[in-house]
């Protein structure tokens, strides 16, 4: 109970420090939601959806709703500073959020009155109004989501490193001239992944794994460009121990 | 009576197991075919663009105009991307197959680079002319040898899960007649070496040796890297540090440290260069808790960070929130022009904006003071060559690495066509449009768990 107390005295106070200032402002508008961060391209929660809902309200975003700081967004955000005469820096700090509470109107949960409400996620009810995510340019959640897969029924008991790993070569395979061009084409490659043939592959993967992924996608590479790795205690060719070895992550031998 | 009962009940007993038995046999079969004629297929289909790929390639040796080599270059180019593909669902992942479809991939960079250029202005030179005969004599090897494979296959109904056998059995020697064909064909292959692709092919595999390249300095011992990466780090020397040097026969020259934090619950794992012990990647490894942190406080950590470890004129190129991290770009600014090739990655975590995760190693192999040339067209005239429905956001100069692998002087224009976004850079000496990316980066999320 107490825990619950502080996390609301934080709004609360800055909520009664704003209140007074907005209602001279304009009479109309309650006190705004935003949280006192500066808000910039890529953030995604609850004040991401007021940002678009206000921006929405007064004709300069006209995307969806959906809690994501994106590129929509970031041109709207410009295209009000530049119409109110602010600095064009796509941030909303203090200043921009204070023009935005005079000028539209928000009232908290305006945001979710979307028919896709069955999709947001319920493990954290504070962004529950969140209905997209960030992903890597040229993936969609559902290569990471399948990247994840293949990192965890390959690499669960691995250091963490050694599941941004596995997810590396696989994404150093694709890049390979001697391999598929495709995620889902290496992956499903006959015989390439052992947690493919005994179909370890459909274990559901934990949020570490997931995270390997979206590392090694950034650009993440602790194998120096490997394209093979095995394991010396199950390895079943031959040919693997032939390959020029880089370095030894957990119990894998990471080769070229 | 209870007896011939018991008869009766063992009697059926028997019969139901037997034919439960046959049917699971008949269903194991079922599925033991089905997968063979998938391997069957593919390999078949092989074949036949590998024939069609050779047939191509030669009729392009007696073309003469624009009008029939585009097309018929492009042509080949889908062949290989077939042939590849086919290549990649047979079971030949962990034997000598590679320099084929290394072959392969390069016969259609190559044969791709050459029809989209514009063969009026600019004609088939002497080299290509040549390449492409070499070209077609190897591939016209590779069907004849694949060929003779087929013929076997098909005689004396050789199967492909035998290799899958062969290959999954240890030790043995892989007398089967399947994987013999193919390591011939590799075989051969890797005797191609001759082929002269140009320049684009070559840069494929050059990165890591560019990497120990770029870097100046004398190479360091594991105890000096071990300084240095303490400097670094800025961790206490006692701590528990282990230190590996990565393999002689690897490009990659580099030391592989990690740290194990007991107080916190975290270890950091990294690689350092051999020469000066810079550090290639970081990567923190503990349990996130609540957000603390905005995206905008994580990145003012973020250039902290770049700031204390003297990597100067960085500016952010990219930011974006994943769940409880934060991951910023970073790219070179040299004067008004951003560097895009030296970049690096952040990962700062938004509990306590601990950075959680660092990222260099296009900054390390490419970074250097470039003399950049004065653009010699105008920003009016760059505009000219943008899609004219694409309405201007934001604009500025920057230096990219464009199709064939080399470094090239743009005009950066971004902007959005209804509600996309879309990046165009313009080629600052010639007005070409070198490239253009469609800017995503959100998604709806489709979870239905």
């Amino acid at each position: 109970m107490r825990k619950a107390f502080s996390i609301l005295k934080i709004p609360l106070v800055i909520g009664l420090i704003c209140a007074p200032l907005i209602m001279v402002l304009d009479g109309e508008n309650e006190a705004g939601a935003f949280s006192n961060q500066i808000i910039q391209k890529g953030a995604t929660g609850t004040d991401v959806i007021e940002l678009q809902t206000r921006l929405k309200h007064i004709g300069f975003y006209t995307g969806n709703v959906d809690g994501v700081f994106g590129w929509g967004t970031y041109w709207a955000v410009r295209n009000f500073q530049y119409e109110f005469g602010m600095d064009v820096d796509g941030l909303v700090g203090p200043d921009m959020k204070a023009k935005l509470a005079k000028t539209t109107k928000y009232a908290p949960g305006q945001g979710s009155k979307s028919p896709d409400n069955s999709q947001t996620n319920q493990s954290k009810p504070k962004d529950s109004n969140v209905q997209a995510k960030n992903v890597p340019s040229g993936y969609s959640q559902n290569d990471i989501k399948l990247l994840a897969n293949a990192v965890y029924g390959e690499s669960r008991g691995e250091p963490y490193e050694g599941q941004v790993a596995v997810a590396a070569v696989i994404l150093n395979r694709v890049q390979s001239a001697s391999f598929p061009n495709t995620v889902s084409g290496v992956i499903f490659e006959p015989r390439a992944f052992t947690a493919v043939s005994d179909g370890q592959i459909w274990l559901a993967p934990n949020e570490k794994a997931k995270e390997a992924v979206i590392d090694a996608i950034n650009g993440w590479d602790p194998t120096g460009e490997a394209l093979y790795y095995f394991n010396p205690n199950t390895a079943t060719s031959g040919w693997i121990w032939t390959r020029p070895q880089i370095k030894q992550i957990g119990k894998h031998i990471f080769c070229e | 009576m209870i007896r011939s009962l018991l008869i009766g009940v063992l009697a059926v007993g028997v019969v139901g197991t037997s034919y439960w038995g046959y049917k699971e046999h008949q269903e194991k079969n079922a599925v033991l075919i089905n997968a063979e004629n998938t391997y069957q297929r593919a390999f078949h289909d092989l074949n036949f663009h590998m024939d069609a790929l050779e047939e191509k390639i030669g009729s392009t040796l007696a073309m003469n105009s624009r009008g029939s080599l585009s097309p018929a270059l492009t042509e080949v180019w889908r062949l290989t991307s077939e042939a590849q593909n086919d290549v990649g669902q047979l079971p030949l992942t962990l034997m000598p197959f590679n320099k084929t479809e290394e072959f392969l991939t390069n016969i259609g960079s190559f044969s791709y680079r050459v029809a989209v250029r514009d063969l009026d202005e600019n004609p088939l030179s002497d080299e290509e002319y040549e390449t492409l005969k070499n070209l077609h004599s190897h591939s016209n090897d590779i069907k004849n040898e694949l060929r003779k494979v087929q013929a076997m296959v098909i005689d004396h109904n050789l199967r492909w899960m035998d290799v899958e056998l062969a290959l999954a059995s240890e030790g043995q020697p892989q007398d089967n007649t399947i994987i013999d064909g193919f390591k011939t064909v590799d075989k051969q292959v890797e005797g191609y070496s001759e082929v002269n692709w140009g320049p684009e092919v070559t840069q494929l595999n050059a990165k890591k040796e560019n990497l120990d390249k770029n870097i100046k300095g004398k190479k360091l011992s594991e105890e000096e890297a071990k300084k240095h990466v303490i400097d670094f780090l800025d961790i206490d020397p006692k701590a528990k540090i282990e230190i590996t040097t990565t393999g002689d026969e690897s490009k990659y020259k580099a030391y592989s440290v990690s740290i194990e934090n007991k107080d916190k619950k975290s270890s950091t794992n990294l690689d350092v260069t051999q020469k000066g012990a810079n550090p290639i990647w970081i990567l923190m490894d503990r349990e996130i808790g609540e957000q603390k942190l905005s995206l905008n406080e994580a990145a003012d950590q973020a250039r902290a960070f770049l700031k204390e470890h003297d990597i100067t004129n960085m500016t952010i190129s990219e930011s974006s929130q994943y769940d409880r991290m934060g991951v910023f770009t970073f790219v070179y600014q040299q004067g008004d022009v951003a560097i895009y090739p030296d970049a690096v990655h952040i990962k700062v975590a938004l509990d306590n904006g601990d950075i959680s995760g660092y990222e260099s190693q296009d900054y390390l192999t490419n970074h250097h003071e470039r003399s950049l040339i004065t653009p010699t067209i105008s920003r009016d005239e760059a505009l000219d060559q943008v899609n004219p429905n694409v309405q201007i956001m934001d604009e500025g100069l920057g230096v990219i690495r464009n199709d064939l692998g080399e470094e090239v002087l743009c005009y950066e224009f971004m902007g959005t066509i209804e509600k996309e976004t879309y990046r165009i850079f313009i080629n600052a000496e010639n007005g070409r449009e070198e490239r253009v990316e469609k800017m995503d980066g959100t998604e709806m999320n489709y979870d239905t768990a």
